[in-house]
């Protein structure tokens, strides 16, 4: 069994308490996980002044450069993970060992944290908008005869992070070439991304002083959000809603994301199948970007039942089977208290499971320790039934037949929403509508994500903020 | 100060062999007295005389000893919420003054149980257990608990005046932490523990002289992140006091030697944590306690890394009795070592209570030289109960 310290910003750290994780299929155990408390963490964020300094002495240059190293190693070498090492293919395996995300899935989601370390100033360039990178070393940039200045607004940044999915990862990842410190309170079913990231960039140069790796409970995470000047936060909506309000903590929570087919495409549907299936589906369903439910003017019953003989033939599969298309839940009681959840929705009349009706059997399966939930697709008679605006850990959508005239009104706070239009009209309406936050316009799934644009927040905002800074020549010139 | 009237002697015996048979011996004697105290008609509590109607035994004939407490149903502690609280009070005590004291009350009628002198005993006993070096007699306590409707407030302050000292008190409502932190109410729970820390910083900056301190596991490192964060040193500046060479930022800089400190959330990882991080390394001496309104306290094996920071609680035997048991047979104790639910039974004149099943789970751990009969390791919430269980500050 490994056993995974905590990283206290330099120093490692085991703890006489240890989160076990178990390999879900065989209940074997894979690790122990050293936990710290929120006192600990405290004690540790008085010393991120001295952190950030020395971050921000290093040139970013020499930084960007540790990057390129960092993802090769992430991929190509055997890291450090606690006593013991691991290569790729192994921190592979034993991620979807204690997720039950099925290994073909961890592998394509890894891969996307090795793309943003490996396309690192492609990404950065895109969530500053092309801020020439010396702005990080001298703090402003005169490029382009417009003087522009930010300046930090944390000595640290704190991410609590989920279990759910390693892809979720790419979102920090920038924040050391932004030159701010990080702490990472990992899921706890997946500490080795996160692991991973930081033996990648020690290896690679960047002083093991400006990271930590901090497993903690429920207050301990508490304590992160409240001690971090800035943080990003994973959770569902009750645990997020403490801190809805709170400009230092940037949520990635529920996503509602849609496919809003418009009034020209909807007798087309049948050519956007591929599209509305990989939007529900990809990756088992599982991301705030899965399209949740499915706005259409006309022709729902078609689609959901179309949707739904696509999605019937998706069957459950052992983890390392390539052909995996869903994940399996670790702990079956979640699995059949989502399964309860939308039965019990279904008991409001104007609902039915159409993938229930062409698959002819139950939408959970158990077998040995683990459970499955079958992509659903359920048809609403209106956006006010409870099942209509719902978001589970599997493929599930609903589909909704409403008119045009105040959609954009009725849809609710959407993370990522497909136009399915070529109508420049309601393409403009998308555009203008403030309830979308990413916006794909034509037959691109809602999961289809760029690294370069901001997501739920842009990290460069979320970490600096733009100054006014004016030099009298004498200074300049000293 | 005078030790207040019936505080049992130390047991005695040339080995643990000895002890542990002196021990038996002393808790059959102690509650074959406490058994006729609470069930014979002139002194009797109203509420054991009126439940001896339901027994198939005679109370005063039938229990001669630890042995035959079995006889006795288990105790169920909503016999404690609501009155009429006087049910509770034996007639040999009817003309004395009474306290009453709650435990929980979150939700729902608290628990309560009335007092006499049963904390002052408790304490005092545990006071012999302090070293002197750490809780020099005559220094100053600071109570950094919970007030209100409980007894620890007035049990510290005892244990601060049998030493010798006064103690300084802050105000503080766990009920109201538990409602905010029910509700989700993050923010608002941290600014009252803010407030309460800001109160001991307050009493330190006072210039009494304190030494001495109990406080929660949550509230001691919420001091000690305070202090780190200057906040001692702002205080003194804000009333105009110089800041002492080295300054103020950390506990043992504050003059505190000695902490007493309690609660099941004190886990040998919490315990390591202060020790080394907090305590400057065994610096400032801490002794666990495991203690409810119901029983008195239990008091710790010395921790420190010799034994991995292990916890190890003693009942204050005779008055109070721990059994680590089988959680689906209350009667099986677990063997040594073995995981069980917490079965506490509490023999004094003041208040019978025989085998409760307390919240709590544990390790069964030997008798030893000090305490010659059975121990509690590990102690954390009742695993089939901790979901519902929500820690405050306290």
């Amino acid at each position: 069994m490994i056993q995974i310290p905590a990283l206290r910003f330099g120093k490692t750290y085991t703890s006489l308490d240890k989160a076990q994780l178990i390999h879900h299929v065989t209940g074997e155990p894979i690790a122990e996980v050293s936990q710290v408390t929120g006192s600990m963490i405290a004690r540790d964020l008085a010393n991120m002044a001295r952190a950030h300094r020395e971050l921000r002495s290093i040139p970013i240059r020499d930084i960007l450069a540790m990057y390129a190293k960092a993802a090769d190693y992430f991929l190509n070498s055997a890291l450090p993970c606690g006593d013991a090492e691991l290569t790729y293919d192994q921190y592979i395996r034993h991620l979807s060992a204690t997720t039950g995300s099925p290994i073909v899935f961890c592998d394509r989601n890894a891969r996307k944290v090795h793309y943003v370390l490996s396309h690192i100033e492609e990404v950065i360039g895109g969530l500053t908008r092309g801020l020439p990178l010396e702005a990080f070393d001298k703090g402003y940039t005169t490029a382009g005869g417009r003087m522009q200045a930010f300046f930090p607004t944390t000595d640290v940044l704190g991410a609590v992070l989920p279990s759910n999915s390693p892809g979720v990862h790419s979102l920090w990842v920038p924040t050391i070439a932004f030159k701010i410190p990080l702490l990472l309170k990992p899921g706890r079913e997946e500490p080795w991304t996160p692991y991973r990231v930081i033996q990648a960039f020690i290896k690679a140069g960047i002083p093991a002083t400006v990271m930590g790796f901090l497993p903690t409970d429920h207050a301990g995470s508490a304590d992160i959000l409240r001690l971090c000047g800035r943080s990003m936060a994973f959770g569902d909506d009750r645990s997020m809603a403490p801190y809805k309000n709170d400009p230092r903590v940037e949520i990635h929570g529920t996503g509602y994301s849609k496919i809003l087919i418009g009034a020209d495409q909807a007798d087309r549907w049948e050519e956007h199948l591929d599209v509305l299936v990989e939007a529900v589906a990809a990756n088992g369903g599982r991301a705030c970007v899965n399209t949740s439910a499915i706005w259409t003017p006309k022709n729902a019953d078609a689609i959901a039942w179309g949707m739904a003989k696509r999605l019937a033939t998706v069957k459950p599969r052992p983890w390392d089977d390539p052909q995996c298309e869903i994940s399996a839940f670790a702990k079956p009681e979640v699995a059949e208290a989502i399964n309860n959840m939308v039965d019990e929705g279904l008991k409001t009349p104007g609902a039915r499971d159409v993938t229930q009706e062409v698959r002819g059997t139950p939408r959970l399966v158990k077998e040995g320790r683990c459970a499955w939930l079958l992509p659903t697709v359920i048809r609403c008679d209106s956006p006010d039934h409870p099942l209509a605006n719902k978001e589970f850990l599997f493929p599930y959508t609903s589909v909704i037949e409403y008119p045009h005239a105040d959609l954009l009104q009725r849809i609710g706070y959407t993370l990522a929403a497909t136009a399915l239009t070529e109508d420049p009209a309601f393409i403009a309406e998308c555009m203008g509508c403030a309830n979308i936050e990413r916006l794909n316009i034509g037959p691109l799934p809602t999961n289809r994500l760029t690294w370069d644009q901001p997501h739920e927040g842009n990290l460069f905002t979320h970490l600096y903020k733009q100054r006014a800074l004016q030099f009298a020549h004498a200074v300049t010139a000293a | 100060m005078k030790d207040t009237p019936g505080k049992p002697a130390p047991v005695t015996g040339a080995t643990l062999e000895e002890k542990i048979k002196n021990a038996k011996a002393q808790l059959d004697a102690h509650i074959r007295e406490v058994v006729r105290w609470h069930f014979s008609p002139e002194t009797g509590t109203p509420f054991w005389l009126e439940k001896a109607k339901e027994f198939d035994f005679d109370p005063l004939k039938d229990i001669n000893g630890w042995e035959d407490i079995k006889k006795f149903p288990i105790f169920q502690d909503d016999w404690l919420r609501g009155g009429p609280v006087r049910r509770w009070v034996p007639k040999g005590y009817a003309d004395r003054p009474i306290y009453v004291f709650e435990t929980g009350g979150t939700t729902g009628l608290p628990k309560t149980r009335v007092v006499i002198d049963d904390f002052r005993i408790d304490y005092e006993m545990m006071s012999d257990t302090l070293p002197d070096e750490y809780f020099p007699r005559g220094s100053n306590w600071l109570m950094l608990g919970p007030s209100g409707p409980r007894r620890l407030r007035l049990a510290i302050e005892h244990l601060a005046q049998y030493r010798g000292g006064i103690c300084f008190c802050v105000d503080l409502d766990p009920r109201y932490v538990v409602r905010c932190l029910k509700d989700r109410k993050i923010a608002e729970a941290q600014y009252y523990k803010d407030h309460v820390i800001d109160q001991a910083l307050t009493i330190l900056a006072g210039g009494h002289d304190i030494k001495c301190m109990f406080t929660t596991p949550k509230l001691l490192a919420g001091l000690d992140e305070a202090l780190r964060a200057g906040k001692l040193e702002e205080k003194y500046r804000s009333l105009g006091k110089p800041i002492p060479p080295g300054g103020l930022r950390s506990i043992r800089s504050t003059g505190i030697t000695g902490i007493f400190s309690g609660g099941t959330e004190f886990t040998p990882q919490f315990t390591r944590e202060a020790y080394e991080e907090m305590l400057d390394n065994g610096a400032v001496y801490m002794t666990p306690t495991y203690g409810n309104t119901l029983m008195g306290l239990a008091c710790s094996k010395p921790i420190g890394p010799h034994d991995n920071f292990k916890i190890t609680y003693y009942a204050p035997q005779p008055r109070a009795v721990i059994e680590v048991v089988n959680p689906k047979n209350y009667n099986e104790l677990v063997p040594y070592g073995c995981t069980g639910r917490v079965l506490l039974s509490t023999f004094t004149k003041e208040f019978f209570v025989p085998r409760f099943p307390e919240r709590d789970e544990g390790e069964r751990e030997p008798p030893y030289e000090k305490y010659p009969w059975d121990g509690v390791s590990g102690v954390r919430p009742f695993s089939e109960l901790a979901a519902t269980t929500v820690v405050g500050v306290y």
